[in-house]
């Protein structure tokens, strides 16, 4: 067979098949969007941890990265918004034999549910949390969210953001999190081997995607999304074990990418089991 | 991908190949895959999907190295690469 046919020839058989809904493919994401690549690489990790799958479950909030509970071809959960991480926490408690990943954007994880995410992770409930940070609201149409950089424009701030926004990891390490990593779509294989990582290790494990927002943020802020690829590549730096305090996602300077905190702490269940369910 | 110097050992190590597969319908013509692909082989074509985008078409069959980045970067699910089979000899 003459190599350009086969190319054409539309084989359904894309290594991850089977675990999205084909039949749901094309997906609502808009083209350059980067939750799409996070998805994927989620995927990926999911498949090759060499984990069981059936004990395996996403738990996604409201948002454009929501609806990746839709997609994916396991058990999954769309809960209400801003509560992806006391759905998955039910779960986790109920059966603790899942591992929970909860895959959820920003606004999802950090404004609405913010105080979730923090009580969460003080807990140290073990849940695998990845964010997709694309710097708004792009769902309800591009406003200022909790991570819009400062002087950034949106619908709701034409004039620029005058508020600071929240660094991730650092918010992440503060609250007592065990697991803290960044990384942006570019950087897609590292991504795929910290969320490996991530799901296999106990207690809380949260992973910072940055992606590209195309319609909503960069049209606004005249980035194409390969400009904001092209940032992604010139404008950050790996520096694994960074001092938290530096991370802040300020494009003029260097963005700090790598795995910040990989430490061991006793887990929800375990702490519980052992203060309250004493051996008679 | 360019070199500033050629690795030493370029001679002794055996370069994998692989095939690209696209499924036209579901790209969007991000164009992630034809500007991130280290060897450069692939470009818009000038057809039409059904949703009306320009999905990408290889450009040279025959060097790519089967790295897996398009498939990676994707985010449409709608590129992957395997690997070729191997050449007969003699």
């Amino acid at each position: 067979m003459p190599a350009a046919t086969k190319t054409r020839a539309a084989h359904q058989n894309h290594p991850l098949e089977d675990l999205i809904r084909s039949d749901r493919i094309p997906h609502i994401w808009c083209p350059g969007c980067g939750i799409g690549t996070a998805f994927s690489a989620c995927l990926s990790a999911m498949k090759g941890g060499g984990r069981n799958l059936e004990k395996m479950c996403m738990v996604s909030g409201i948002g454009c990265s929501g609806r990746a509970a839709g997609y994916v071809k396991l058990d999954s959960f769309h809960t209400t918004h801003g509560r992806a991480i006391p759905f998955a926490t039910g779960l986790k408690l109920g059966n603790p034999e899942l591992d929970v990943i909860v895959f959820s954007g920003d606004g999802d994880l950090f404004a609405i549910g913010g105080n979730h995410f923090i009580h969460a992770a003080r807990r140290n409930m073990d849940l695998t949390v990845i964010c997709v940070n694309n710097l708004n609201y792009g769902m309800t149409g591009g406003q200022a969210a909790a991570t819009t950089p400062h002087l950034a424009k949106t619908t709701t701030t034409t004039a620029g953001n005058p508020e600071s926004p929240f660094n991730l990891p650092l918010l992440a390490w503060a609250s007592g999190a065990t697991y803290v990593a960044r990384w942006t779509i570019l950087h897609t294989r590292e991504l795929t081997e910290c969320i490996q990582k991530a799901i296999s290790k106990s207690g809380f494990s949260f992973i910072e995607v940055l992606g590209p927002c195309p319609i909503n943020y960069g049209r606004r802020n005249r980035e194409k999304p390969m400009e904001t690829l092209r940032l992604y590549q010139e404008q950050t730096i790996i520096r694994n074990n960074a001092d938290p305090m530096d991370l802040d996602v300020d494009f003029k300077k260097k963005v700090v990418l790598g795995e910040f905190v990989d430490k061991q702490r006793p887990t929800c269940i375990e702490s519980y089991d052992r203060t309250c369910r004493l051996p008679e | 991908m360019e070199f500033w110097r050629v690795p030493f050992d370029s001679e002794a190590i055996e370069v994998s190949r692989g095939i690209v597969y696209i499924i036209e319908d579901r790209c969007k013509g991000c164009g992630y895959c034809i500007e991130f692909c280290p060897k450069s082989i692939l470009a818009f074509s000038s057809r039409f999907n059904k949703k009306g985008y320009h999905p990408p078409e290889l450009l040279d069959h025959d060097i790519c190295v089967n790295c897996h980045y398009c498939e990676i970067i994707c985010p449409e699910f709608a590129i992957y690469s395997l690997p070729a089979p191997l050449e007969k000899t003699g």
